[in-house]
């Protein structure tokens, strides 16, 4: 039996991913043997596997993209055909169906069918001879009719009919919708994509995860929404203590249930972090500052006076020790602030635990560029292997290694999700690595104080945004 | 915080990544609260192996709290009833004291507010509304 998923035409770039992080998370095995980003409608077949009903449910439980899971009763390019195929798959199954409550609906994509002909079409299927009794509320047995058009084209260019097994988690996004959230920021991540990084990023019961740019919490919040133990962290404190009473990273949580997974926030810059050096983080999930809406700034000033101990002139005691002390920051580099996320990854994640990040793009990614298919062998080590992709602008470490790129897309820029996998100090290439700190090094020491760069100078990304992705030279 | 977070947290400072001093930091001052929360026997025993033990024992020692076990329980002692030794129940036994007593330590003890010091160099943080501040002054980074 093979079976069809229903996936939203949303996000397309993220779905196949999406699906094979819950499969490995589910520990199921399957194949896709159709899928396309333009079709709402996949088919997969799982392997290995002796009950596949019940990997049906526990691939989709959690899935955001998705509506649900069907097992796949028939597929054509026209009603007869797919009745055909129909009683070819099935037709020795029905006799156990007969007496069952059962309701049929159809789903047409790109497509519409006025009442008469819904009707119709429903009818067509009497040869199954269920006789029911047909209970269109809570039936027993789902089974949906599959139509799927180009668009605005009156004939479907395919047809699929399914048995529904199980429908997906993507209830979850009500839930966490941002309009109903206690405590929301200009910047915080939606509800369907937080989910769909959670998922991305494995987090299950168990699980311990962290944010070291958690803002209003989102991703923490999602996290927890599947079980893990989280905490964040924020270069600003006051986003992670709200400006309003119970209006905080911490209210949110209260709100949700949550607040028995969320194991704290703290005030702290990436670059001189307090988290220990040691794999003891199974997920980093973030979404960086892009240094567009808020500033990408870390600990540290330019200006020469700033870098010995400052006494106040009235009482000479050292400013820093004074009560409500703010210490400067200084613009930094997007691109060294990408680099150093990657570092910290490397160091803290635990064998095969996962790197979520956010990254900005200048300009639309097209075509085969928006979907990275990114092979798990040895070649991968190397530049310019993953198909499609500027391999030049996606982040790389040495022991870290890229599992997807999902793109969203806006008008005249986009962003893309990275998701990484940390792998076993055997598997990484000393040469590689070293090659890496090198480099490393060279960035560190390419930017002195007192550089005056702007933030402009240090964040392409940024320069582009205000100048509207134009060419310039 | 939670007391948990502590056995992640060190100085901030760079020059004392390399020193064991700097980790745990000692709080100091510190105003505790204890919040009820519902038990989390899959995390707790996911999280026990991951811990540094005794960096946990110390802190507790430090706060004056019930002390810690001297070394890290097995995942089998979080369990209630494991004496019959055929595993197969695992998922119907409840949590054992020590699980609950664990849990009680270091997911329901919240620092309110006081002071992480390091131990290397005696930088301190400031916890405020259960919020520590790990932000260092320019020149310190």
């Amino acid at each position: 039996m093979d079976y069809l998923i229903r996936f939203l035409q949303v996000h397309e770039t993220f779905r196949q991913p999406e699906t094979e992080a819950l499969a490995r998370l589910a520990g199921v095995q399957f194949e896709w043997i159709f899928y396309a980003d333009h079709s709402p409608y996949s088919i997969i077949r799982f392997r290995n596997c002796s009950d596949p009903t019940a990997a049906a449910k526990s691939l989709i439980s959690r899935s955001i993209l998705s509506t649900g899971i069907f097992e796949l009763w028939g597929t054509g390019v026209d009603y007869a055909a797919l009745h055909a195929d129909i009683r070819a798959r099935t037709e020795t199954l029905w006799p156990r169906f007969t007496n069952e409550t059962f309701r049929f609906k159809l789903d047409i994509f790109h497509g519409s069918h006025t009442l008469t002909e819904h009707r119709a079409i429903i009818e067509t299927f009497k040869y199954m001879a269920f006789t029911g009794p047909i209970q269109m509320k809570n039936p027993t047995n789902k089974f949906d009719v599959f139509e799927d058009h180009e668009l605005d084209a009156p004939i479907p260019r395919r047809l699929f009919f399914g048995r529904q097994v199980a429908e997906s988690g993507r209830r979850a996004m009500n839930k966490y919708d941002l309009k109903k959230r206690s405590y929301i920021a200009t910047t915080s991540m939606d509800a369907e994509l937080s989910l769909v990084t959670a998922n991305l990023a494995q987090v299950a019961p168990g699980t311990l995860m962290y944010d070291p740019f958690m803002g209003t919490g989102s991703f923490p919040l999602a996290c927890a929404h599947f079980g893990a133990a989280v905490f964040g962290s924020d270069l600003d404190g006051r986003s992670i203590r709200g400006n309003k009473p119970g209006r905080n990273v911490k209210g949110n949580f209260e709100q949700y249930g949550t607040s028995s997974q969320y194991l704290g926030g703290f005030v702290a810059d990436l670059t001189n972090s307090p988290v220990r050096q040691n794999r003891i983080l199974q997920a980093i999930v973030c979404d960086p500052p892009y240094g567009v809406r808020e500033g990408l700034k870390v600990l540290g000033s330019t200006r020469p006076a700033l870098q010995e101990v400052v006494y106040l002139a009235d009482t000479g005691l050292p400013a820093h020790l004074q009560p409500n002390y703010v210490p400067p920051k200084k613009a930094y580099s997007f691109f060294r602030m990408l680099d150093d996320i990657l570092h910290f990854a490397a160091e803290r994640l635990e064998d095969d635990g996962r790197l979520c990040m956010w990254m900005p793009v200048a300009g639309e990614v097209e075509g085969e560029e928006a979907v990275v298919a990114v092979p798990e062998s040895d070649a991968d080590t190397s530049k310019g292997t993953a198909g499609g992709a500027r391999e030049y602008d996606i982040p790389r470490h040495p022991a870290l290694r890229l599992v997807s790129v999902c793109t969203q897309d806006f008008n005249k820029w986009s962003r893309q999700l990275l998701t990484y996998r940390r792998v076993g100090d055997g598997e990484v290439d000393g040469e590689e690595l070293g090659g890496y700190e090198a480099g490393r090094a060279a960035l560190r020491d390419g930017e002195g104080v007192g550089s005056g760069a702007t933030a402009n100078d240090l964040n392409e990304f940024r320069k582009k945004y205000f100048q509207g992705f134009k060419e310039r030279s | 915080m939670k007391l948990l977070t502590l056995n992640f947290l060190t100085c901030a400072r760079k020059t004392c990544k390399s020193s064991p001093a700097a980790f745990p930091l000692h709080p100091r001052d510190a105003e505790l609260e204890q919040v009820e929360t519902e038990m989390n026997p899959v995390f707790l025993r996911n999280i026990l192996p991951r811990l540094e033990w005794e960096a946990m024992r110390s802190i507790t020692t430090e706060l004056g709290l019930p002390s810690l076990p001297a070394e890290t329980p097995d995942p089998g002692a979080l369990l209630e009833n494991d004496g019959n030794g055929d595993g197969e129940d695992a998922g119907s036994a409840g949590p054992s004291q020590i699980a609950r007593d664990l849990h009680a330590l270091l997911m329901e003890t919240c620092i309110a507010s006081g002071k992480l010091v390091c131990g290397n160099c005696g930088h301190e943080y400031a916890v405020k509304e259960g919020i520590a501040n790990f932000l260092l002054p320019s020149h310190m980074v």
